[in-house]
């Protein structure tokens, strides 16, 4: 072991949050849960988890969190956010509550619950740039993507609809990649971001 | 398209029932009975809402036959909302739960606040696309709902009672006998199974991971901001909030104070903030004042 572990946070104010620090330690990350802006020190990356949105966005303002974790992104703190995650880190939020703010790191629409209701909920199998084999997707109320900006990349698409995308050091996807064993994006989102070099 | 026309959907599996649970963790989900309710618990934070048309507080203190709710009050607070929406069906009344998921309500919860329509039997929920939360007092009854198809485990505590000591007396049923589980023998499995009446492939994934395969959250009696904090610190993963909000002096600042406590459940500090100038809580009852114990239905 050469050097210190990096270490990851995880956006902790509500939702799958305990699952993507499974998936990352699997990776070969530390992890701390984020819930107040002391936590915030020394990270090298950041998972916004999936959940609420409309929930964790007025946890993020009572915390006092969305100001500092604002600056850390504007920073380039890598950062990887799904489902609620990506709502969070979008530029334009459809369907959203008027309160409801976002970081806006990546330079996408998304319309919240885009795909339906539970009953719509679905598993499928995904084509991932660069990986050799498909990637099993779970969509929980997911978010849709309807436009994206010429500086964001699609790394996945699901119907023509992009659903993994990265800007910079910001990767989304409107899956729940911790809700299965499969670790590679988040291997994919640790090393592409030079967290682990 | 592209090459992805193979990539079908599959929809209703265990892994999206399960999974609309997992987002749910760490958050509170509220009882309403009208849009404006639902409004109030949206604005302050709550991730789900309950819809039903009287919280168990006013079942209790009303009596006779409680059942689902009327469709167009369901479909109002449907409207209303942007976050999920549950609703309940009695115990085994499985045309109920067929009902509200022709409306498209995103979770069912088969509660025993409602009077019972089965003595024997729970709903099949394997037979359905919307995922089902089911009520449980200790192991054996959450394993017995989860071999049914639940995909959520509440424990019961008793609803409308404003008191958390049955909430934390099934919490602690529940985690006490996991932690157990954990420590037996693979010979001692085969007895736990037979004891707590459950599968003994359930039994021994609990001795393998610790925990029930599906998450587990609280309800029943949950009134303040700490008791909130308290059955997540007991290992709940969410809390379920019925008549603790809508009975209280001030709803809104209550529902908003749970939902913090909720989320920094670890840190007194923050709890004694959100815990200042709430008003009166609901009156609550004691346990030898009620003449009904909801918790004892479910079989």
């Amino acid at each position: 072991m050469g050097g210190v572990q990096p270490v990851v946070g995880v956006l902790a104010l509500q939702g799958a949050f305990a699952a993507h620090e499974r998936a990352l330690a699997q990776v070969g990350v530390a992890t701390r849960q984020v819930r107040v802006p002391a936590q915030l020190d020394g990270l090298d990356g950041l998972v916004m988890p999936g959940g609420e949105s409309t929930t964790m966005s007025r946890l993020l303002h009572t915390s006092g969190l969305f100001d500092p974790l604002q600056a850390a992104l504007r920073d380039g703190l890598p950062v990887f956010g799904t489902c609620a995650g990506m709502i969070l880190l979008a530029t334009t939020v459809l369907d959203g509550r008027p309160d409801q703010r976002s970081f806006a790191v990546i330079d996408i629409a998304v319309r919240r619950n885009g795909y339906g209701r539970q009953i719509d909920s679905f598993e499928t199998e995904l084509d991932v740039a660069g990986e050799d084999r498909p990637f099993h997707a779970v969509f929980i109320r997911a978010p849709k993507v309807e436009s994206i900006g010429p500086a964001v990349e699609v790394l996945a698409e699901h119907e023509g609809v992009p659903v993994l995308a990265r800007e910079g050091a910001a990767l989304v996807a409107s899956f729940h990649p911790e809700l299965t064993d499969d670790a590679r994006l988040h291997r994919l989102f640790v090393h592409q971001t030079g967290i682990l070099k | 398209m592209s090459e992805q026309s193979s990539a079908k959907r599959a929809t209703g599996t265990y892994e999206v029932k399960r999974g609309l649970a997992e987002m749910l963790k760490g958050g509170v989900i509220m009882d309403v009975v009208t849009p404006d309710q639902a409004k109030i618990a949206e604005d302050s934070g709550a991730t789900a809402v309950m819809a039903l048309e009287r919280v168990p507080a006013d079942i209790r203190k009303d009596g006779g036959v409680a059942r689902m709710s009327d469709p167009e009050m369901i479909e109002g607070i449907k409207a209303a909302v942007t976050i999920p929406v549950m609703a309940k069906v009695r115990i085994g009344h499985f045309v109920e739960a067929q009902i509200l998921q022709a409306l498209g309500v995103d979770y069912i919860d088969e509660s025993e606040v409602l009077t019972p329509a089965d003595e024997t039997h729970h709903i099949d929920k394997f037979a359905f696309t919307v995922p089902f939360v089911c009520g449980a007092t200790n192991l054996g009854e959450a394993l017995r709902r989860i071999s049914e198809g639940a995909c959520m485990i509440r424990s019961k505590g008793e609803a409308g009672t404003g008191n958390v000591v049955e909430a934390v007396r099934h919490l602690r049923n529940i985690t006490g006998d996991m932690r157990k589980i954990t420590q037996a023998d693979s010979a001692e499995l085969f007895q736990w199974a037979k004891q707590l009446q459950a599968p003994l492939p359930l039994v021994q994934e609990i001795a393998e991971t610790g925990w029930l395969p599906v998450p587990m959250f609280c309800a029943g009696g949950i009134a303040t901001p700490a008791d909130a904090a308290l059955a997540m610190q007991l290992g709940a993963e969410a809390v379920f909030v019925g008549s603790g909000i809508f009975k209280s002096d001030e709803p809104a600042r209550r529902a908003r104070a749970i939902v913090e406590a909720t989320t920094h459940f670890r840190d007194a500090d923050i709890l004694a903030k959100v815990s200042r100038g709430l008003g009166a809580p609901m009156t609550g009852i004691n346990m030898d004042e009620i003449n009904q114990r909801y918790a004892e239905r479910g079989w």
